[in-house]
This record gives structure tokens, sequence and C-alpha cells, in this order.
């Protein structure tokens, strides 16, 4: 959730709460949204004023609060935030999305050709606690989230207690976990994740190529490729829900039938495998050249890869592609994959026919997509 | 922050430009191509010249055959840590059946039988006292107690004959008695009766229902095939005998099996009609076996390539029958497919390495005596016990399961280390027959250039091979519908 706003942070406090305009029950996690003087009852963990006549009213009180707010559009009732020292209100948590994460750190092993969301080098544990509060305040109700970073498993031990804490405060919850699956080459660390035994817990790790070199060289990191597959193959033996995921682009389509057969064949205990559109954010604009290539011109590889999977009963789905530039055979698998928050349309769409079905495009395509995006008319 | 200094593809290429083999088995099939395979299973098609390269270590690494060798497990470059992983890994999982042990239970209730065709291979008594050829609840009861020390999660009991359905009482028994122990064992368990279903009748059906109890029986195809090796009315008994389960009890209780004798040979098409028009949708095209009174039958002398072009013309027609929308399986192929196309195996009991007997199947005969398959027992009555493995009144699990008659049986099957069979390249689609090797060479091991097991199992997976070559989209399509039960895509 990358939803920033900015304000003044008069008495420098910090911590993550949830966005309140009623008034609640346990004050101590909750941020008060302040729209009117008599809004202002005392105990909040912090206060937002909404107007500018109450900035003052705050300050005066010495409430720990944030005022002058650039703008508050972007700030619901119900809402996760965490607030910093500096001012920045980061949204954690929509209760009205379905696509909510954890976002755990920026650090990464790897640094991928097409990473969205290019690694720094930063201490794994700085969001640790920010992350067990969060968790504390997420509605039990909540049927989905997600873990992501950077590489989650960079957090050690602490993420296990991450996964813990998800296992009692969220029993019902479903949890997807990105991660490069690497960290899990050593069986050690493979069996204590497992051993914490969430009962409804996916790893959705990327293999990008079925050799070595190839895999090495998309993730930038030597022995990426041996670790990562060691990694499956490890927490398979302890049964822990696997998904693979491949990010297609000009370095891994020509092998991606070749890759599809190492899986059925060599990985099949693996759940689900997503073949994914390339997202037009972070190095991907730095590495176009290398990486680009029209969705269209890698039909071929799609098909066979597909029908690889359909063959041996492999669950598979195809993520952020648009129906104008996949087989018609394909649509089948296609998912509504992108998160609500980053998802549009081209003006293209508005008049074709499977708009409804159709996952669009990243935001980040808007001015950078295939030429081929056209409205699909059906007779 | 980030690093934006990207590396070039090559800098993550292993350090020096050699390569190594892993250890694999080859077979010339003509002029332009070699099959290769390896311990997994895996394998590819390539020409003499890639071939030569390759064992030379002159492959260039950009060829696409060179990458196809490498994520095939054929070669590695500067670690062999992550290939043995995984050829460890598969080799394990093409093995798994081991970790079961013992599913097959076959329960020979009775040796009497209403029938007497020409060509069983089974033994059977026809006018016999039901005191002297009936298995006895005491007896059953020694069985079923045997049967619940295997450690399998999975118990298939099959009932035997003769014909079983002459002792349905002690069916009923057995039946009774599993379910009760299975309350508190908590094992997987299926029936099935191996019958003519000559017998049946409404509390047979009534009950086979209630229990969820499969019933296999034999058609060999339309009524002058059927007929052709039994009583002239057998086709119409038992044709109407099959619309009766599948009407009164449910669609898939019943499956058929088929063995091809000299009279088959001429009628593949209409074998494969015959079990359509039954609405019958598995057919096992199944040799004859040399066992019981089949060996003295003319009807089992023909020759191995005669069944292979039977067998070819029949697998043709079954795969357009599919093509077209009939969705019907050929089992034989199955079998072989699933070892060839999946990871995994096919727990066919005829067809393992070590063999299936008695690791994988056992057979309990009327009179408490132990064999390691249904052909050892056929074996024995015709005054050959070399694979009786004990008396189920005399001796114990232990002693039954590590009697050096069977060990001996399961050292000398692993095709692995066996003679001819081990640098075979077709060895990990196949399987032995230590019984048959015995029967037929006098040798547990056989002689494989002269072994018709042999001869018959190579050319079909080299048939089906052919297939795979040739790699016709749609033959591929019914293929992995088989083998990994998923309907074909319409």
């Amino acid at each position: 959730m990358k939803l920033v706003v900015k304000g003044d942070n008069p008495f420098k406090f910090s911590g993550v709460g949830t966005l309140t305009k009623k008034i609640v029950s346990d004050k101590t996690k909750a941020i008060k949204m302040v729209s009117a003087l008599e809004d202002i009852d005392e105990g909040y963990f912090a206060y937002i004023a909404l107007s500018k006549e109450l900035n003052e009213e705050l300050i005066k009180k010495e409430l720990p609060c944030l005022v002058n707010i650039s703008y508050t559009d972007d700030l619901h009732d119900g809402f996760i935030v965490s607030v910093n020292e500096n001012g920045q209100i980061r949204t954690l948590f929509r209760p009205d999305s379905e696509h909510n994460t954890i976002f755990t750190t920026d650090a990464c092993n790897s640094n991928c050709l097409m990473c969205s969301q290019p690694p720094k080098e930063v201490d794994p544990l700085l969001l640790y606690s920010d992350i067990c509060d969060m968790i504390d305040l997420i509605p039990p109700e909540t049927d989905f989230l997600g873990i992501t970073g950077g590489e989650p498993t960079l957090m050690g031990d602490k993420l296990l207690h991450i996964v813990e804490r998800l296992k009692t405060k969220l029993p019902n919850t479903t949890i997807h976990m990105l991660t490069n699956g690497r960290t899990f080459s050593d069986p050690e660390w493979a069996k204590a994740f497992a051993l914490v035994g969430h009962p409804d817990f996916l790893l959705c790790i990327p293999l990008y190529s079925d050799l070595q070199k190839e895999h090495d060289y998309v993730v930038q990191a030597k022995g990426a490729y041996e670790e990562t597959v060691k990694g499956l193959m490890n927490l398979a033996e302890y049964k822990v829900n696997l998904e693979i995921r491949v990010v297609l682009h000009k370095q891994t389509y020509k092998r991606l039938p070749d890759l599809c057969k190492f899986i059925t064949m060599n990985l099949p205990f693996v759940s689900h495998v997503a073949l994914m559109g390339m997202e037009m954010m972070g190095y991907v604009r730095m590495n176009y050249d290398t990486l680009w290539i029209d969705p269209v011109d890698y039909d071929k590889e799609l098909t066979f890869a597909s029908q690889t999977l359909r063959r041996s009963g492999m669950p598979f789905s195809i993520y952020n592609l648009q129906r104008c530039l996949v087989d018609k055979s394909l649509w089948k698998y296609m998912r509504q994959s992108i998160s609500d928050w980053k998802n549009i349309y081209l003006d293209e769409c508005n008049s074709c026919d499977v708009k409804e079905e159709c996952g669009g495009l990243f935001a980040s395509a808007k001015n950078l997509h295939s030429e081929n995006i056209k409205r699909i008319q059906i007779s | 922050m980030a690093n934006t200094k990207f590396q070039e593809v090559e800098k993550y290429a292993a350090p020096d430009g050699s390569y190594q083999l892993i250890p694999f088995n080859i077979d010339k099939i003509d002029e332009e191509s070699f099959f290769i395979s390896n311990v997994s299973g895996d394998y590819c098609f390539i020409t003499p010249t890639e071939l030569d390269d390759l064992v030379n270590k002159e492959l260039s690494k950009d060829a696409n055959v060179y990458k196809e060798l490498k994520s095939r497990h054929f070669l590695y470059e500067d670690n062999y840590d992550l290939p043995l992983d995984i050829l460890s890994t598969r080799y394990r999982t093409k093995k798994s059946s081991l970790n079961s042990f013992t599913a097959l239970h076959m329960f020979v209730v009775t040796l009497r039988c209403d029938l007497s065709c020409s060509y069983c291979q089974v033994s059977r008594q026809t006018q016999a006292a039901p005191d002297k050829y009936d298995m006895s609840e005491d007896t059953a009861d020694k069985f079923i107690d045997m049967m619940f020390k295997s450690p399998s999660t999975h118990y298939k009991v099959e009932f035997q004959g003769g014909e079983p359905l002459v002792n349905f009482k002690l069916i009923k028994y057995i039946v009774g008695r599993v379910n009760h122990i299975n309350e508190t064992a908590n094992k997987n368990v299926e029936f099935v009766i191996a019958t003519n279903l000559n017998l049946i009748n409404d509390e047979i059906l009534k009950f086979v229902k209630e229990h969820t109890i499969y019933l296999s029986t034999s058609l060999d195809g339309p009524q002058h095939v059927h007929d052709h090796n039994r009583n002239k009315d057998s086709h119409s008994k038992v044709t109407a005998n099959i619309k009766k389960v599948q009407d009164e009890v449910g669609h898939d209780y019943v499956a058929a099996l088929m063995t091809t004798t000299n009279k088959s040979l001429q009628h593949p098409n209409e074998i494969v009609d015959e079990y359509v028009r039954l609405g019958l949708n598995q057919i096992f095209l199944r040799a004859i076996s040399p066992y019981g009174f089949a060996l003295r039958s003319t009807n089992a002398k023909y020759a191995t390539n005669e069944f292979i072009r039977f067998y070819k013309e029949a697998l043709d027609y079954i795969i357009n029958l599919n093509k077209q929308g009939t969705v019907i399986t050929e089992v034989y192929a199955t079998i072989i497919l699933s070892k060839i196309l999946t990871p995994f195996t096919h727990n066919f009991v005829d067809l393992l390495s070590p063999a299936g007997t008695g690791i994988a199947a056992i057979s309990y005969n009327y009179d408490g005596d132990i064999y390691a398959s249904d052909e050892s027992r056929m074996l024995a009555e015709a005054k050959d016990d070399t694979f009786k493995l004990g008396n189920v009144h005399e001796n114990s699990y232990k002693e039954i399961f590590l009697s050096p008659t069977l060990i001996e049986m399961i050292n000398s099957s692993c095709l692995e280390a066996n003679p001819m069979c081990n640098d075979c390249a077709y060895n990990p689609y196949c399987g032995t027959d230590p019984v048959h090797n015995h029967q037929t060479q006098g040798d547990v091991q056989g002689i494989m250039p002269q072994s018709g097991f042999c001869t018959k199992n190579m050319a079909v997976i080299k048939l089906l091979l052919s297939y795979i070559k040739e790699n016709d989209p749609e033959t591929m399509d019914v293929f992995y519908s088989w083998v990994n039960r998923i309907p074909l895509e319409s």
C-alpha cells in the first residue's frame, strides 16, 4: 500500500494506529480524525486535524497530532496507518480492499533486472515492530493479506514471529508471501518456517528459467537458481504450499515452455504457477531495451507453456496481461490480478466488449504499453 | 541505495567452459536418431552427431540441444550438488510405491468354477466338492489378520478363483470382517471381485452396491471373438450382465479385461467398438500370459510381432476415437506413458522394478498357502511351488515377508542391476516378472534377448515413444488425459 500523505508532526511522535472518526472503546490504538472541536476527547493514540482551524487547537492541547495535512482525501475511517516523526502518514491497510499487503522491508538479496520496487540497503528489521502493531489492528474478518518486500525472509526469526502472530490473531485470513525462496536452501530454516504451521499460507516464489545462467542473470545474483530450486524442494519436503511465479519479458519468454516442462517434471508439488506480465515500474524503465517485448510477440511461447501446464494438470493463471494481446484459447486462465489502487484502462478500452472480464493495465503502463492494445468486438 | 550496475548474462556462466556427463543409457532408433534416458526417466531424442559431440564434450553451450540436455539432467557444469538432489528426489518419487509395501491382497476364495474356458489362465475345478476347494472362514480370518499387518495405507482386496461368486458366502464374511477391523485400523480399503458375472443375482448386486465393491470381468470383444474360446452363449450372458450391473448398481462398478488370442488378432477395431458399445471407458489390450491352461491351448501361440501389429492398430483406433470425443482409455499404454510423461509412476504390479511380487501384491490361496503373485499360485497348481512363500496356518507375517524365496525374487528383479536391463534405455519405463522369467526361461532374472516379456514390453514402449517423437498435439493431449486423469478439452 503506497498511499502517503505528508503533514507536520510538531511533537515528533511515531507509530501505527487505525484512523477513526467515530468514538471507539479502545482509544490507545486509534488515531482520531478531528473535523470539529467537540471531536477532541482525550486518550487517543494520536489526532489528525482535518481542517485548518483545528491545527492550533491540537497543538495548544499538546496532543500527539499531525497538522497542516497536505491532502486529506486519502484518509478514511478504518484505514490502518503508520505515522513517522517527519509527519508522513503511510496507509498500511484498507478494509475495503482485497489487495492489502504487509510490507516487510526494502532489503533484498537479489537485484532483479525488472524489479518494480528496487531494493535498498537497510536494516531488514526496521519495520518489525510496526508490522506487529499493524497485525494486531487488522480486522479478524479480513479474507486475504499479502506479505511483500524486498525479501521478507531476510527478517530471519522475526519473520517466524510475524507468521505466528498472523496465525494467532488472524486465523481465518489467507496469506500469500512473495519471496525469492533463496534462504530456504537451508533445510533447517525451511523446517523452522514450516513448523509454524500456519493453516492457510502460500509462498509465491519466482523462477525465471530452467537453467542456472539465465535465472541468475535475471535476478542478478550468482547461485540464486540453485538456492531457489533447493529452497522449493526443502519447503515441499515439509508440505509448505508453494506457487511459482514467472515474470514474462525479453529475458524469460524464450525458455518459458522449457521452464514449465521443468516445473511439471521436477517441481510437481507446487500448487499453482503464475505467468505474469511485467509491471512498468522501478528498474524496468532503466532496463527497457533489455526487457521489453510486446506480449503479442511471445504469444507462441505462452501458448506452448500453457499447453504443458494444462496437460500435466498443474493449476496455473496468467496475470497482468490484456485480453487483446493473448490468444483467445488462453482467456480462461487470465485473472484480474492488478491491485485496485494501481489498475487502469486506456481510452481505447472503453468501447471494448471484454473490458469487464479484462484485467486492464498497471497505472505505470499508461504511456508505456503494447501498441497492439485494441478494443475487441464480439459480434 | 539501489545497485543499478547490472551485469551481463555471461557473468553468470560457469567459471570454465567445460561440462560433465551424468550417467544415461542409449538406444539407436534409426540412422537419424538416438534415444537416451537417465535414472529419473527423463529422455531426449538426439542425432548421432549430437550424441558424439555430447560424449566428447564438444557440444556448444549455445546450442538448444545443450540446454535441453542440461534441463533434463544429462550433464552438469561446475556443480553436481543440485542435479544430484533433483535426480535423487525424482528417483525416490519413481520408487515411492516401495514405501507403502503390499497394497493388493488377492483372496482365492475357491478354485471351483462354473465354466471351462479353453484359454483359462487361472486354475479351476469344475466338478469338485465345495469343502475340498473352498477357503474356510478360519483360513480367511488368518489371512485378514496378516493383511492388516501390511504398512500400506491403502488395501485393495481382490477376490479371485476359480469363480469367486461360487463362494459368495465367504466373500460376504470377509468383507464384513475387514470392515469391522478397519473401524479401528483406518485403512483405505477397496474391494474387487474378479468374476465372469454368471452368478450375479439381486442379493449379490445389493451387497455389491451397499459395500462399494467393484466387479472386474472378462470380455474379449464381439460375440465371434469372445465365444471362440468359450461356450456359445458366453458373450450374450456377460454383456447382458455388464449392462445389468451398470444399470442396477452403477456405471462405474463394472470393468472388463480382454485377453488377446489368435482369434483377436484380426479384429482390433471390432474389439474396441464392442467396449465402446457397452459404455466401458477402459480397455486393457493384454497379450495372453503363459500360465495355467492357457499354455496348453493353441490360442496362445502367436508371435510377439503379431501382437504388436494388433496392438498398434487398436491403439491408433482408440486414439482417434478419443480425438473425436469418445472417451476411452487404453490401460497398457497408460501404465507405460505414466512412467514416461510424468515424474510419478504407475503401480500396476506386473511392471515394477523391483518386481511387485509379494511387496506390491500377494496371493492368498484357498488352502492357506501364500504366493508371491497370482501367477506363482497358478504355477503351483501345475506342480511348481518355487514361489510359495509359506502357509498362513504355519508361518508368521515376518517369516512370509522375510522368506529367502521372496528376498531372492526382489533381489533379482531390480532392473537397475539385472544383466541387459541395466543398460537398457527403456528400463525407467519397464518392470520385470521373476515368475514369468522362471516359467519361460527357468531363471528368475531371465535372459532378456530371448524373453517374450522383454520383446513385448520393449516393442510397446518403443511404439509409444514413436508417438511421442512424432508429437502430434492431439495425440499428446489424449495421452496426457490418460496419465493425468484429466478430461480432454473439447
